[in-house]
């Protein structure tokens, strides 16, 4: 089991190539059967359409086919909702350090007419002094900023 | 229970193949490079929620159909989307006050279908929600913007409208569907629906500078297959490739 899971760090996600699926929180079980032979991922998706679900899905197929299991099964569910109050924090520190600004707690609440004024840092220079560009970025899942002091523009992992 | 409950996820998963589709025809079409990433991110995102609504209803259904199946092999009236979701496309202020008055609806209808009695529906439903949200408040910003903005754009805002204003009456539309569904705890009442969808649109709307029309909205049989004629061609498009095909695979 720890072998798995170890291996299971290994397998980045194909957008954020610096968070494993683990670090992600789509991982969501793990089953080994007792000889070691068959093991059962069950993974839950973070976006309806994520495109990338069907690339992280073969990777953990592959690795873990790789490292010696036999029969790999991969499952998947809906409930409770992927949240990316999953994503620990210093997974949350490897984004920063990736040049993405990482995600806020995320809100149940409905969202109000204006954008919610809360302060993204810039992951390069750590100033305050941001603005968004677009809500919806090269991924579902993060955003567009700008940052006024550097001008270096950036991503932000969407509170989701 | 299974029928009723495959026309219901047939309804909540044409809704979104349909409007999908239509937003995915602004891929390299949108007027700044942003916003055509933004429409394809709203795509997609109901697309997906197209693809786990369709392939819940084929698991129900028990017929061997996939959402696949269900997407590319059945006709215009098999096709249970609001007449809302197939209207052309337009203009960008038509697009995004038809998203708005969609995203409103559906933060509402999705809120209550999350506490549903069936496991299924209530989980998929969950991240429908969050997506939802973000569309709504991508939505409001630029009719705002639109509609508070050159007379140009708030004449275009207010002509789409007027236009979409009368489809809306089909979003509260329940029949003996709903009803049987509703019995079991499964899926809301959709009347009392109506007054916080329609208070959380004119909000943005007042916002907006913009006039709600006085006619009511009127209703339209998108819900048991009568559509207008502009569902045909958008399918025609949509299913070609698969029909053409068959069985092909990437």
């Amino acid at each position: 089991m720890t072998d798995a899971l170890e291996i299971l760090a290994t397998v980045m996600d194909p957008e954020v190539p610096v968070l494993s699926v683990m670090e992600l929180g789509i991982v969501r079980q793990v089953e080994v059967d007792p000889a070691g032979a068959a093991i059962a991922v069950t993974v839950t998706p973070t976006y309806s359409g994520c495109p990338a679900m069907h690339t992280i899905e073969a990777e953990i197929r592959k690795a873990l086919l790789a490292a010696g299991f036999q029969a790999v099964e991969l499952k998947t569910v809906y409930a409770p909702a992927w949240t990316t109050d999953w994503i620990s924090a210093p997974a949350r520190e490897k984004l920063r350090a990736f040049g993405i600004a990482p995600p806020g707690a995320a809100s149940g609440d409905l969202v109000p007419l204006q954008s919610a004024a809360r302060r993204i840092d810039c992951p390069y220079c750590g100033s305050a002094d941001t603005e968004v560009v677009s809500h919806f970025g090269a991924t579902a899942c993060k955003s567009l900023y700008r940052c006024r002091d550097c001008r270096q523009p950036f991503e932000h992992f969407k509170p989701f | 229970m299974s029928a009723p409950l495959f026309e219901y996820l047939l309804r909540l998963g044409d809704d979104r193949l349909v409007l999908g589709h239509r937003l995915s025809e602004w891929c390299g079409h949108g007027p700044i490079l942003e916003e055509d990433i933004a429409l394809a991110n709203l795509s997609l995102d109901l697309l997906g929620q197209a693809t786990l609504f369709l392939r819940l209803a084929g698991e129900v259904e028990g017929l061997g159909r996939d959402e696949d199946a269900l997407a590319y092999w059945r006709d215009e009236h098999e096709f249970r989307n609001l007449q809302l979701c197939e209207l052309p496309r337009g203009d960008f202020a038509f697009t995004m006050v038809r998203q708005l008055l969609f995203a409103a609806w559906n933060v509402h209808l999705l809120d209550a279908l999350e506490r549903s009695s069936h496991a299924g529906l209530a989980g998929i439903t969950a991240k429908a929600l969050k997506e939802t949200r973000y569309h709504l408040r991508h939505c409001s910003e630029w009719v705002q913007r639109l509609g508070d903005g050159t007379a140009e754009s708030h004449g275009r805002a207010q002509g789409a409208l007027d236009e979409l204003w009368p489809w809306t009456g089909e979003l509260s539309y329940q029949d003996e569907v709903d009803a049987a569904l509703q019995a079991e705890g499964m899926v809301p009442q959709l009347e009392p629906l109506r007054g916080p969808w329609e208070a959380q649109a004119r909000e943005v709307l007042v916002r907006a500078t913009l006039t709600v029309p006085a006619g009511p909205p009127r209703m339209s049989g998108g819900r048991f297959g009568r559509h207008t004629e502009h569902l045909g061609h958008l399918l025609a498009e949509l299913q070609i490739v698969a029909r053409s095909h068959p069985g092909a695979t990437w």
